[in-house]
């Protein structure tokens, strides 16, 4: 490393630190969820790391507690990490040029921490070269990573030890109602959230979990839809 | 519960890892620099809150652990942690009081 990419790294590990409050209870709680569905410390801590993306994990881990069929559990849950292909769209124009083998890290470790970090960073450092910024990128991960493992392994360990009583059931709902809360900033937003839990109960009837997918395409479009609309309503102000 | 089948398990494990890695080098790998078309940025903005108040409604309307009826405790710690959430834009602060309402409510309403 030469002292101007140390210099963004470390500056990558700084940005990345507060990101600590979020990660590791977030870890804790998937590794007690997993463990309690039925899943061995091994299988949760795979899931960690080969999937590396918390969200999605939740949604694996309630489908497969649910019996659903393999297809819709993989359907539903890559459709939550849809939005790395848009974190990936947007990185390109400022690491495109990077060497192929760092373009595919970069990618195992395009989570919302290491996106929001380093597009706003690249943003306000347009001066930055190519090794400066993947330096910065690898900064962010260096904290954030790693206690995801660590976390979602200590939840595992301590999970097991958990009695059912705790209405543990519930602890994947309340995540994602919380994770989702503070999305709703927009009508659009708004919009789709409703629709998605009125067609997902509507259409609760269809086998093998359908449903949500149904309920899934549906807000997409209604979300969409009611952007195109609120945009067009401004222009007309 | 049901045992998860391993097969199951492995499978999506392991298609779900590639699927994610396909997601995130799909533009920085392959695609390079061309732009996306607007209306498909338009829908994916969307796609997180249109998929997963979907996958947690029916858990809160029909919960497995009282065998599908609905629950006073349940729907009350969802509202709680929806309005926490909403209006504090914390996620640790939601789950807290979501979690905490859940356990008050079962203990005051049984």
């Amino acid at each position: 490393m030469t002292t101007t990419t140390r210099k963004t790294y470390w500056h990558g590990v700084r940005d990345g630190m507060p990101f600590l409050l979020v990660i590791v209870p977030f870890g804790l709680l998937f590794g007690v969820v997993a463990t309690e569905a039925g899943l061995s410390v091994l299988e949760t801590l795979s899931f960690s790391i080969v999937v590396i993306a918390g969200a999605a994990q939740f949604t694996a881990v309630q489908l497969l507690s649910e019996n659903a069929p393999t297809a819709i559990i993989l359907a539903s849950s890559l459709a939550v990490n849809l939005r790395m292909a848009m974190y990936s769209a947007s990185l390109t124009p400022h690491i495109g040029g990077a060497p192929l083998w760092q373009r595919a890290l970069v990618a195992y470790f395009t989570v919302d921490q290491s996106y929001a970090c380093s597009i706003m960073a690249f943003e306000k450092n347009p001066t930055w070269t190519i090794p400066q910024k993947i330096a910065y990128f690898f900064g962010v991960v260096s904290p954030v990573c790693p206690l995801w493992y660590i976390a979602t392994l200590a939840g595992a360990l301590l999970g097991s030890a958990i009695p059912p009583a705790f209405a543990l059931d519930f602890a994947v709902p309340i995540t994602f109602l919380a994770l989702i809360a503070p999305m709703l900033h927009t009508t659009a937003h708004r919009a789709a959230a409703l629709a998605s839990v009125v067609l997902a109960l509507t259409f609760a009837f269809l086998p093998y979990n359908t449903g949500l997918l149904v309920a899934g395409l549906g807000a997409m479009i209604i979300g969409a839809q009611v952007e195109l609309w609120t945009t067009r309503q401004k222009d007309l102000a | 519960m049901t045992q998860i089948d391993p097969v199951t398990l492995w499978t999506v494990i392991i298609g779900l890892g590639l699927g994610s890695f396909g997601l995130r080098f799909v533009f920085t790998g392959i695609v390079g620099n061309r732009a996306m078309p607007e209306w498909v940025l338009r829908h994916l903005r969307y796609t997180a809150v249109a998929i997963l108040p979907g996958l947690v409604a029916p858990a809160i309307m029909w919960p497995a652990a009282t065998g599908g009826t609905p629950d006073a405790p349940r729907i009350i710690a969802a509202i709680v942690t929806v309005t926490v959430g909403y209006v504090w834009k914390n996620v640790l602060a939601a789950i807290f009081c979501g979690a905490a309402s859940l356990y008050g409510a079962i203990y005051l309403l049984g």
